[in-house]
């Protein structure tokens, strides 16, 4: 049975994955390729956003307690991810692959940086608050991810 | 303001980190210079003063510059360990490292106990700085466990690096000695092979993985390559005072071995990288790799008595030169852009579009790195042969620095020149304040 942590970390792994494909792109000037991929990417970094702060996060604020603690930091990340994604949109519709290009790498490091101190830190804060209620979260997520 | 914050309340300011990173190219300028001056008389033994301030240049000047810059930002950022004090702990490191590598080059070069004096109490008091501060900002890591576990092994490495040192160095300065061979040995070990090398690996768990998206390091291996370093150097080091030198031996062996693997993991890691995308950093770090691979290849030839002293120059020279100074390279050139884009959008200057690429094209990255190549090859040459190759290292290697600088100043050329907002003032208001934490798509 998959906990919480290997759960999200497995959905890092795949907008890692929709990353790559999108950059892959945007590097040969595949101009349809690239909306399609960015747009696959777009929406699946939405809805990992989407499931951490309209279920994971505020759950574990209620359970411990901690509301402007590590959820908060990630929350604003969020923010400045979505910030950076935001402005790749235009740069996609733009064909305009050396700003999407620069753009990406920026998201990448701050991504990956994210995704180390969620990995490490607060999913395992996460796992241990709901021990024995992981597949109730997950489910959760499933069907929020589903909508 | 869209975005603000993330971990400014974590960061030191940009200028804490940039001033060591805007000194370190000086450093080999300076070290192009002694080279040309001193001619093959700077590669000729270990042991020359010109070798020796040479060597400092670049080890001080160079790697150590831009390590303690770049640990001024990854202690707070990776691994919530915030620095006392940043400002004060910055000004006086720097300022005493700057000053410190000019006194002991000059002591080695003109032989003068006096610059060696004033050396021993300068370095002595900036690696005091920092090491207490770091070492306090370890003791309180939030990320325990993680990042912060690892970065005890390069600290404490560099503390034993500058202790034996600055001994060497006072036993130089204040009465006219230099030590015996063992003592010798052990400060470059500890200073390649501990602080560099161990803090290089800490590094690399985190970044290689994170920049290309490659496979993780086995887990099992990465989580005791540290520990198992430190402690080959220490059995290592105490093996030096047995009248057999056979232990010492096989220990500095299995030492080599790890780090000839550690390259060879990283190179195959990259090599399966997901993210095609290469760029000069990803170079830098394959020279890098390659060169550390040789390293300790030579080191451990050296020490089995396969390869005689002459090769020692070639050591540092793939150590130095080709393991440390790429790898810092590459990093600088990911780093200080990185910043720049975040200081920026944290205070919400800049313009939509901007990003790290926007302070840095690839271009001059390349231009510079192929400098930093041919030096390099250059610099073997004069090492292994032709001792005559040395001009045209020297000046390849003053170039690509001259390059580096100008790579860096554009960047930071760019961050001056971005409009800031009216109240940018505020830059230093906690991030909670500023953050819209769930603003709608």
């Amino acid at each position: 049975m998959e906990n919480i942590s290997q759960y999200m970390k497995h959905d890092h792994e795949s907008c890692d994955a929709r990353f790559v494909e999108a950059e892959q792109a945007a590097e040969q000037r595949d101009w349809a390729r690239l909306a399609a991929q960015f747009a696959v990417f777009d929406g699946d970094a939405e809805r990992h956003f989407a499931i951490e702060e309209e279920i994971l996060f505020p759950k574990f604020e209620d359970r411990t307690g901690m509301t402007s603690g590590p959820t908060q930091m990630m929350r604003s990340e969020h923010a400045q991810m979505r910030d950076l994604l935001s402005q790749m949109r235009p740069a996609v519709e733009a064909r305009n692959a050396d700003e999407y290009l620069g753009l990406a790498e920026t998201l990448l490091v701050l991504m990956r940086q994210h995704n180390l101190k969620e990995e490490q830190i607060l999913y395992g804060m996460i796992d241990r608050a709901f021990q024995g209620e992981e597949q109730d979260l997950i489910g959760l997520m499933e069907a929020r991810k589903a909508a | 303001m869209p975005g603000a914050g993330l971990q400014l309340e974590q960061a030191p300011p940009f200028s804490v980190p940039l001033r060591f990173f805007l000194s370190a190219p000086v450093f080999v300028l300076l070290a192009a210079i002694v080279l040309v001056w001193q001619g093959p008389e700077a590669l000729g033994s270990r042991w020359t003063p010109a070798a020796l301030a040479l060597t400092h240049l670049l080890t001080l000047g160079f790697m150590a510059m831009a390590m303690l810059g770049a640990l001024m930002q990854i202690l707070p950022v990776l691994a919530g360990a915030p620095l006392p004090w940043p400002r004060v702990v910055a000004g006086i490191t720097h300022v005493a490292i700057l000053l410190g590598t000019l006194a002991l080059s000059g002591g080695f070069l003109w032989s003068e106990p006096l610059l060696l004096q004033l050396a021993f109490l300068l370095l002595a008091g900036g690696f005091a700085v920092f090491v207490a501060g770091a070492a306090g900002a370890l003791v309180q890591a939030k990320l325990q466990g993680a990042i912060a576990s690892e970065l005890w092994f390069p600290v404490a490495a560099l503390a034993v690096t500058v202790v034996l040192g600055l001994y060497l160095d006072a036993a130089r300065a204040w009465n006219g000695l230099v030590l015996a061979q063992a003592w010798r040995e052990l400060h470059p070990a500890w200073a390649l092979a501990g602080w560099t090398g161990l803090l290089v690996a800490a590094v690399a768990k985190q970044v290689v993985p994170m920049f290309q998206m490659t496979p993780s390091y086995p887990s099992l291996a990465s989580r005791y390559f540290s520990v198992a370093v430190f402690a080959l150097l220490v059995a290592w080091s105490a093996a030096q005072a047995l009248p057999d030198s056979r232990l010492a031996i096989a220990l500095g062996l299995v030492l080599s071995a790890a780090y000839l693997v550690f390259a060879l993991a990283t190179l195959e890691l990259q090599r399966r990288r997901r993210r095609r995308v290469g760029d000069t950093t990803l170079q830098f770090w394959r020279v890098g790799m390659i060169s550390l691979a040789l390293a300790a290849l030579l080191w451990a030839s050296r020490m089995a008595g396969l390869a005689p002293e002459r090769f020692d120059a070639a050591l540092g020279v793939l150590a130095i030169v080709g393991a440390a100074m790429s790898l810092i390279n590459g990093m600088l050139y990911k780093i200080v852009p990185f910043l720049a884009w975040f200081h920026l959008q944290a205070i919400g200057a800049g313009r939509r579009g901007l990003s790290m690429k926007s302070f840095l094209a690839e271009a001059p990255q390349r231009r510079q790195f192929a400098m930093h190549l041919i030096a390099l090859v250059l610099l073997l040459g004069a090492a292994c042969g032709p001792v005559a190759l040395v001009y045209p290292a020297a000046a390849c290697l003053g170039l690509s620095a001259v390059l580096l600088f100008s790579n860096l100043m554009k960047v930071v050329g760019g961050y001056r020149a971005m409009p800031r907002p009216a109240t940018s003032e505020g830059a230093r208001t906690p991030a909670r304040s500023l953050a819209e934490p769930r603003r709608a798509q």
